[in-house]
This record gives C-alpha cells, sequence and structure tokens, in this order.
C-alpha cells in the first residue's frame, strides 16, 4: 500500500499474537463482501478466518487521509443498494438510527436544478407538471420491470441444464407478475430489457436535466455511453436497490460513509470471525482439482475445507492459483472478462463548506450530478471508447464532511467527486493525464460552485490504474468486472464459476465479481456463503 | 479505390495456388503415375502413387516413403515446457525423457478430445507436438500462467515416414550410422548434408518404420538420399490410401474419420471423451492437474460415458466401410468407421464405435449391415461381427532391436 494509505478504520487484531489453528472457512478479502460471506458462515457454527491485504478492512470503503487533516471516507460515497437480509443480518442499523433519504439534484448550467426527493424521484422539485407526470409513468415502469429482475439478483442465478424446483419458482414468480399485468406489460418488459438508456429516456421525458441524470445513472460505472445497446440495464440494475424500504432511495449512513466499514468488521468479529489484516494472500493451494489453503505473504501457510475468493475473479485464478491447476478454456474465459474501470474520483480538501448556485443548503447533503443533457453523456463516453479522458466530463457530487464532520478540520470541508469517463488504459498514460484531467474536472465544479477552486487546499484524483494498486483492485473497476448482458447471472464472472463454486473444489467466489454485481449491497458475500452453507451443512 | 488489374492478379495469387505443395512435392509428382491428389491440411498430397494395392504391399514387403511433411507441427519450449504439456495432455509427459516419443492426446475442459498425436522430446525443455488439426490458438491460451514458447512449424519442418521391413536397411545403406540403436519410440539426430535431421522410430503402420524430420530447404536432399540408397531394397513413394489400409490393421484411430475432435463436430452430441474412443489407456489421473481431468473421472465415476471404440472382425470379405451395426439385427448399436479385407490378418476387419452397454455389457450378437453396389444393385447383407482386440496384426520386426535387415 502507498502511504496515501494509512488506515482510517481503527480495529485490526494484531497479527502478533497469531498462532496457526485450523479454519472452516477462509475468506480472502476483507471488502464489504467478504466481511458479509465470513459473518454468515460464522453464525452458522463454522471457524472463520478473514485475511485483508490493507491495514484495515473496508474494501472500496476503505478511508484514507489525503492531506494532513483531511480524510477521504474511500471509493463509495453514497448507499444505494445495500440489502436488507444484509443490514439484518450485520445488525448494521440495531442503533436505531435512521439514516434520512437524500436528494439527488441534478444540476443545471443555469442555476435551476431539478431535485429528486424520495426513492428515485417519487416527487421532483424544478420541473414541470407535465414533466413530472411523465417522470412518474417512466419510473413506475421501470420499477416495475426491475422488481422483476429483483427476483433474480437476490438468489443464486441457475444452471443450465440442472433448473431446481426453486429455479422454477422464480422463473414463474416472474411470469406471473407480468401476465397479472396483462399481456402489454410483458411485451414491454421483452421490448425495452435491451434497449440502450436514451431511446427509453426520449420515449417518455422531454427535460434535459433529468434525460442527463437518468443517462448518467444507467452509465457509472461501466463502460458503456446511454446510446449503448443494453446500457437501460444499468437503469434497472440501480433501480433494483432500496434503502431503508424505498426502492431506489439513496443516503449516507449517520456518521458519514467512514462508519460502514467498521460496521461490517464489527459484525464480522461479533459472530467470532478472526480478522487478519496487512496480510496479502499470494496463492491459492490447489491440487489435482481442489483447494486446501492458501500461503500468505509472510510465507505462512493457512488451510481450510472452504476457501472463499472476495476479490476479483481474475486476481483470483490468474493470479493467486497456477493455471496448470484450471483448464485451458476457464483461464480463457476468465482472461476475457472485461473489466477495465473508468470512473475516476476525485477528493478535495476544501477551506471551507462549497457553495453550488441554486442549490439549497440542505440539498448540499444529497448527490449532486452533472448530466446536463444525453448528449453531453455520450460525448463524455465517446473519447472513452479511444482510450481518451473526457474533456467535458460528467460527474457525481457528494459533501462528505457534512454527513461526518471529523473529515476535515473545523472550518473545512471535504468534496468527493466520481468523474466519468476516466479509462484505465489511458493512451499517452495517466502521469501527464492526471494533472490535465483533475484541472478539467475542477473547472467544471467552478461553473457549478463559483469560488471553489480558490478554497482548495489540497486535492487527491485517483484514476482507475491508481486504484487497482491502492485498492487491490484488478482494472480499477466498480464491479470487479463488467455488468453488460454477456457477464451477468449464468455468466457472472463466467459460465463455470457463476454459482459462486469454481471449477477448483473447495474454493468459492464472493466479491462484486460475481452475481449480482457491484456496489455496496453485500449480495455477492450473503449469497455466496449461503451456497457454501448448502453445499456443505 | 479500384486496384490496376494486374495489381489484383498478384494480390490473388493464392486462387492460382489453392493447395500449397509439400517440400517433397516435385519429387512425388515426377514419379506418380495415377496422378491421384487429395488435400490434406491444405496440402496436395499424394492418394495414391501408382497403383493403391502394390503401395500397400510395399509398406508390408519392402520401404514406403510417404511425405508427412502437411501433418501439423509445433514446437514448444521453454523453463515451463514439461509442466505446460502435461496440464495440456492426458499423458504423463514427466514420464517421457529426452530422446523419446510418445503418443498422447489432449481435450478441452469438458474432457472431450481435441486431438491425438505424437508428442517428441527433443531436450529436456523442447518438444515437438504433431497432430491432425490445428490448435494454435488453444495451445497458446494454454500457456498462460507458464514460461512457455509455442510456435508452429509445420511449414518449416518437413517430415518423411519410411515404413516397411526394409526400412532399416534403406537408413544403414543412406550412411545413417547407429541407426540400429534406435529402439522403438526413440529418437536422435542424424547428420544430413550440413545439417541433421532427426529420426524417430516411430510410424502409423504397425510395422518397423521410422520417421524423418528436416528443415524444408533439405527436404529434396533426404528426399534423394533415401531414394538412392533404397533402390536395392525395394523403395516405393506411397499415398494414403495404402498408409489408410495399414493403419487400420495396426488399429491405430485417425481423428476426423474414427472420432470427431471437439473443436469440428457441430453437434454437441459428436465430441468423445478418451475413453469413448479407446484412448483411456493413456489418461493419468495420477499425475498433476490436466485439462478434462475432472470432466473424465466424474464420467468414469458417474458412468455417463456413451460410446465405446472396439476392433471388429466380421465374417465375409466385404469391407464393411460405413455400415451401421446391430444387436440382434435389430436394434441399431453403432457404425462402422473404418474397415478393410486385410491381406496380412486376412481376415474382414474394421474400427467401430458403439453406444454402450453395447460394446461394454452387450457384447455379443452384434451384425453389420453391408450394402454392396453391384452393378447397379445394392445387394444387402447382414454379417455377424465379432469384438475382438486391436491390433489386428502383430509383427515382431515393428520392435524387434536391434531391427532386422531384410
Ligand atoms: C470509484 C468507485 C466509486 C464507487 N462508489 C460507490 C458508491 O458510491 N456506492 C456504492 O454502492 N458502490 C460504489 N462503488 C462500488 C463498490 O465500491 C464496489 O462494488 C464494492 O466495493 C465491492 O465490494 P467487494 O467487497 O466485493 O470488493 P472490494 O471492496 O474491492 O474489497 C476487496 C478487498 O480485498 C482485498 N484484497 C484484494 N486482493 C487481496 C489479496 N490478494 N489478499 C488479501 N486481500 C486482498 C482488497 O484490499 C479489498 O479490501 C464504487 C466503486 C468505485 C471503483
Amino acid at each position: 500500500m502507498t502511504s496515501s494509505d494509512p488506515a482510517r478504520t481503527s480495529a485490526s487484531t494484531s497479527p502478533a499474537s497469531f498462532e496457526a489453528p485450523n479454519f472452516d472457512a477462509i475468506v480472502i478479502g476483507g471488502g464489504h463482501n467478504g466481511l458479509t460471506a465470513a459473518t454468515l458462515l460464522a453464525q452458522n457454527g463454522r471457524k472463520v478466518i478473514v485475511l485483508e491485504a490493507a491495514e484495515s478492512t473496508g474494501g472500496a470503503m476503505r478511508g484514507f487521509e489525503f492531506h494532513p487533516g483531511y480524510c477521504s471516507a474511500g471509493l463509495a460515497h453514497i448507499v444505494n443498494r445495500l440489502d436488507p437480509d444484509v443490514a439484518k443480518l450485520l445488525k448494521l442499523d440495531s442503533k436505531g438510527r435512521r439514516a434520512e433519504t437524500l436528494p439527488t439534484v441534478a444540476l443545471s448550467p443555469d442555476g435551476k436544478h431539478a431535485v429528486l426527493r424520495g426513492g428515485y424521484g417519487e416527487t421532483i422539485d424544478g420541473i414541470s407538471q407535465a414533466e413530472m407526470k411523465a417522470f412518474a409513468a417512466m419510473r413506475k415502469k421501470l420499477v416495475f420491470q426491475a422488481g422483476i429482475l429483483k427476483r433474480f439478483l437476490k438468489r443464486r442465478p441457475p444452471e443450465i441444464g440442472k433448473v431446481g424446483m426453486s429455479d422454477l419458482s422464480t422463473f414463474a414468480g416472474a411470469g406471473f407478475s407480468l401476465i397479472t399485468k396483462g399481456r402489454e406489460e410483458g411485451r414491454d418488459f421483452l421490448r425495452m430489457l435491451l434497449m440502450n438508456v436514451a431511446d427509453v429516456a426520449d420515449e417518455y421525458l422531454s427535460d434535459d436535466r433529468l434525460k442527463g441524470l437518468v443517462a448518467f445513472d444507467a452509465t457509472l460505472g461501466i463502460h458503456l455511453g446511454p446510446r449503448s445497446p443494453t446500457s437501460l440495464l444499468g437503469l434497472y440494475y440501480r433501480l433494483t436497490g432500496e434503502t431503508d424500504g424505498a426502492t431506489g432511495a439513496q443516503h449516507v449512513p449517520q456518521g458519514g460513509m467512514a462508519t460502514l466499514a467498521p460496521a461490517f468488521e464489527n459484525a464480522a468479529a461479533a459472530a467470532g470471525v478472526t480478522i487478519r489484516t496487512g496480510v496479502h494472500v499470494t496463492r491459492i493451494v490447489a491440487d489435482r482439482g481442489a483447494a486446501t489453503g492458501v500461503i500468505l505473504s509472510t510465507g505462512e501457510q493457512l488451510n481450510a475445507s472452504a476457501i472463499v475468493s472476495a476479490i476479483h475473479p481474475q486476481a483470483t485464478f490468474l493470479s493467486l492459483c497456477d493455471t496448470a491447476e484450471l483448464g485451458t478454456g476457464f483461464v480463457r474465459s476468465i482472461s476475457n472478462v472485461r473489466s477495465k474501470g473508468n470512473v475516476a474520483k476525485l477528493d478535495l480538501a476544501l477551506e471551507r463548506p462549497p457553495t453550488f448556485t441554486g442549490v439549497s443548503s440542505a440539498d448540499h447533503r444529497g448527490r449532486l450530478v452533472i448530466a446536463r443533457s444525453i448528449a453531453h453523456v455520450e460525448d463524455a463516453f465517446n473519447p472513452a471508447k479511444y482510450g481518451e479522458f473526457s474533456t467535458d466530463p460528467v460527474l457525481e457530487i457528494t459533501l462528505p464532511s457534512l454527513a461526518n464532520p471529523d473529515l476535515a478540520p473545523s472550518g473545512g470541508a471535504t468534496l468527493s467527486a466520481l468523474a466519468e469517463f476516466a479509462p484505465y488504459d489511458l493512451k499517452g498514460g495517466w502521469e501527464s493525464g492526471k494533472p490535465a484531467f483533475e484541472a478539467i474536472i475542477l473547472e467544471t465544479l467552478e461553473r457549478y460552485a463559483p469560488g471553489l477552486s480558490k478554497s482548495v487546499v489540497a486535492s487527491n484524483l485517483m484514476t482507475p490504474a491508481d486504484m487497482e494498486t491502492q485498492y487491490n483492485l484488478p482494472g480499477g473497476h466498480w464491479h470487479h468486472g463488467e455488468l453488460q448482458a454477456d457477464q451477468l447471472l449464468i455468466n457472472r464472472p463466467v459460465n463455470a464459476a457463476a454459482g459462486y463454486a469454481t471449477p477448483l473444489s473447495g474454493l468459492y467466489l464472493a466479491s462484486a465479481g460475481s452475481h449480482p454485481g457491484g456496489g455496496i449491497s453485500g449480495l455477492p458475500g450473503l449469497l455466496a456463503a449461503r451456497h457454501i452453507l448448502s453445499e456443505r451443512p | 479505390m479500384m486496384l490496376e488489374m494486374n495489381t489484383r492478379r498478384a494480390l490473388q495469387g493464392h486462387i492460382a495456388t489453392p493447395r500449397f505443395e509439400t517440400p517433397f512435392h516435385p519429387r512425388i509428382a515426377a514419379i506418380s503415375e495415377t496422378s491421384d491428389w487429395y488435400t490434406w491440411a491444405g496440402y496436395k498430397a499424394p492418394h495414391s502413387v501408382f497403383d493403391e494395392e502394390l503401395e500397400y504391399f510395399a509398406i508390408r514387403s519392402t520401404a514406403a516413403l510417404f511425405d508427412i511433411s502437411p501433418m501439423v507441427k509445433y514446437r514448444i519450449a521453454g523453463p515451463d515446457a514439461e509442466r505446460y504439456l502435461n496440464r495440456l495432455t492426458v499423458r504423463n509427459v514427466a514420464k517421457l525423457s529426452t530422446g523419446r516419443v510418445h503418443y498422447t492426446a489432449w481435450c478441452d475442459d469438458h474432457g472431450h478430445v481435441l486431438d491425438d498425436g505424437t508428442l517428441f522430446r527433443l531436450s529436456a525443455d523442447t518438444f515437438r507436438l504433431c497432430c491432425q488439426e490445428r490448435h494454435l490458438p488453444w495451445l497458446l491460451d494454454s500457456a498462460i500462467g507458464f514460461d512457455v514458447g509455442i510456435e508452429e512449424e509445420t511449414m518449416q519442418i518437413a517430415g518423411l515416414a519410411l515404413q516397411g521391413p526394409t526400412s532399416f536397411a534403406v537408413l544403414s545403406n543412406a550412411g545413417f550410422d547407429c541407426i540400429e540403436r534406435l529402439k522403438p519410440f526413440q529418437l536422435a539426430d542424424f547428420p544430413h548434408e550440413d545439417g541433421s535431421v532427426t529420426i524417430s522410430r516411430t510410424g502409423f503402420t504397425g510395422d518397423l518404420g521410422y520417421e524423418l524430420f528436416v528443415p524444408a530447404e533439405a527436404a529434396l536432399s533426404l528426399w534423394d538420399r533415401l531414394w538412392t540408397a533404397g533402390q536395392l531394397h525395394g523403395i516405393r513413394a506411397i499415398g494414403y490410401a495404402a498408409l489408410n489400409r495399414a493403419r487400420i490393421e495396426a488399429g491405430f484411430i485417425v481423428a476426423n474419420a474414427d472420432f470427431m475432435t471437439a473443436e469440428t463436430a457441430l453437434r454437441a452430441d459428436r465430441a468423445r471423451m478418451p475413453d469413448e474412443i479407446g484412448l483411456e489407456w493413456l489418461v493419468d489421473t495420477e499425475k498433476p492437474n490436466f485439462n478434462g481431468r475432472k470432466a473424465i473421472l466424474e464420467a468414469r465415476r458417474n458412468q455417463t460415458l456413451k460410446h465405446v471404440l472396439v476392433g471388429l472382425e466380421i465374417e465375409g470379405n466385404i469391407p464393411a466401410d460405413g455400415a451401421i451395426i446391430y444387436h440382434r439385427k435389430k436394434h441399431e448399436a453403432g457404425l462402422v468407421s473404418a474397415a478393410i479385407w486385410s491381406p496380412l490378418a486376412k481376415r474382414n476387419i474394421a474400427i467401430a464405435s458403439l453406444t454402450r452397454p453395447y460394446g461394454t455389457r452387450l457384447t455379443e450378437d452384434l451384425w453389420v449391415e453391408i450394402y454392396a453396389l453391384r452393378e447397379l444393385q445394392y445387394q444387402k447383407m447382414m454379417k455377424r461381427a465379432r469384438i475382438v482386440p486391436r491390433p489386428f496384426i502383430k509383427l515382431d520386426r515393428r520392435a524387434a532391436a536391434p531391427p532386422g535387415l531384410f
């Protein structure tokens, strides 16, 4: 890890006092999915150890100080799909403090913004009544359709050729909810499923701010522009998320995002999970088709009957496994998983909280999006196809220190911006590209929050390439692998490892790279652990 | 943009040469009496040279020279070459010592055979893999994670099979000193011109015989050297038809003739596991992991193997090529993929694929349905077939060490 990555989160059990007992399960990677899987396994009586390479757990939610007194809460800056079962399992909201649902401000250059409230724009300020009706109709349609897909997201993907009773009931349930809505809905679902978000937005909406927003949300973290075929899937995915029981809603936990990683870790520790940080797993030990243990950067070997890899699938198989233990066809398909991130993250240390023109002071706690129109998002994406960054990027902004004042010295503030598109493999390299891209992002922000650049104390721009090294995240990809039609469900990450089990018996996958995909949901970890428990009762 | 006519012609030279010619082509073309060519892996190769029948007898009674240059050849070299090949192929490469050759096969992840072929260990970490089909993408993808280089050398290396009782005498006479030391499946380099030729005591005939590999540039001089030395030993150039008879007698199978390779089969149920084409003896389940291992073991455990390849002896003397096999003359049980009247065994023999349990549990009461076309009328016959071990012939001279001078 680099020096810019000291642990923000505290607890990590001392490796010194560690003896080598036997474990039932070894979890590689202390991201939120690894911790979720570990917790469920431990709650079911398994002896579990989590091995995390960084000095603290949390994965992409791992915070760091980027300037004396100024901290980033990590890469993820908002919660919009934390699964309720995961929250219950980890007793994440047992303290009874409910976080408030946050608005999304679709920023407009003229300062007249559209503000979506409730669960993904149940009400919207700043738009015409006619547009509100149109948005509500689109929202209803998409939420209904996402609801059908959601049935498949909360369970292990079916195995082709081995469809079981519960799979049938999911299919039947999905079919039933379509039938009860009439033939029209079924047709519409099939018509829209693989459409691009731009065409759907154009079909319903006329307000560019709203169109820009849905175009942005559909493509965030995915290598697609809004006019790319199938780009609607990203928006469906967003709408399969719920927060506090509201579809499409988002929040920042009480005390800020920085409280979330420790909450996952505490839940694991409370369930009896042993957690070791600062140890890299360097090898998965396997022989003739069975994985039996791991080798650590310290040279130690730990053995267990179940190895749960909650890190990127390509890292799991291509870096940790001896490819000789895997089939050529399998290695070939894992190598072909597309996983090059194109979201950059900018953390700003500010002298004072910024003011975005036309945004109420309360709404500054929400999510601010700069995506003027569909064309803006598409134009921002185009250069990424050719290995270049956007010269007019689209942005998602939060002000983390508003929820967690500890992140900045008193009076100061932090700003977190996710900037697209910033391809992992920048033509010409990021060394020269970074200052240029950062300057462009700052200019963009300045346009919406005049005076902001003058208050910048320090900045830290992380490209996908930086995330790869600093977060052990191959490709710096949001989802640990593109979330596109060909890498979903029974093909996530690849068919032969789609159901958490892998061709190596005893080795399981549990990261965002597995079904259903990325975001702070805990679902891959939860479903993986459930599968392990069902296979090894 | 329209190209000038001449430029276009020049770019389309391949139209005028639809098939490659092998490095030996000038010699074979010069002596060919039948002008009977077929296409072998994109090369023009002789089906016969002067007389199919007599060519077969050259294999069995004197010496036959067969051009194997079209055989696909890969050079696999590097510190991980052995480990790489052990993962790629089903047989244990750690047991293959330098200077030896073994017959092997390789499978995809599902345990379906991609091809069979011969693996030559030229040095501790240099190998040559010879086979029927092209596999470069598969071989390269198999190299992910290994320190090994893979190069196709089909074009660069010319190959000749010299087979038959007098083949050793021909080589001796041609001045390949110490050739008598080569035991079956052994190889060595011998000086030729200013370079060398790799000679192995291998072949596809079940007879005494050798295979010779040289850089393409040295092909013609090697041919001439053998041809001259072989004059008194009855050397003949032969085509595939004759070789095919010999290989059937020897019980060898041919990819995409006796089984479909996994990558060429269009229909999902045509792919075959080693155990379904008589290659179970190659599979070493004790060695480290290899492609298809899990699937093969699972199929064995769950008894889901669907086919079995057998040798048949069929009553009468009419070759049953392509015939359907019946159990109790009623239930379809399989198909004959190769058949001849064997002059050496004096039996009507065949290689056949049966659908289990025929050939495994049900081995009696098998019949083949032969249609013999006689002056524009089919005569349909049901002939009794008996499962017999392969090879159909066994020649002591094949393995004799030192080999005999005939
Ligand atoms: C820039 C960016 C912004 C994002 N913003 C949001 C957001 O606002 N909201 C949201 O919901 N989602 C967001 N995401 C997505 C979300 O962060 C990820 O999908 C999520 O973190 C995946 O969780 P995980 O537990 O599967 O993996 P990770 O969080 O990547 O955790 C994997 C862990 O494994 C460790 N590890 C890796 N290799 C080894 C090894 N060999 N040995 C030991 N440990 C190892 C890593 O150090 C890491 O701690 C964002 C993603 C990115 C890239």
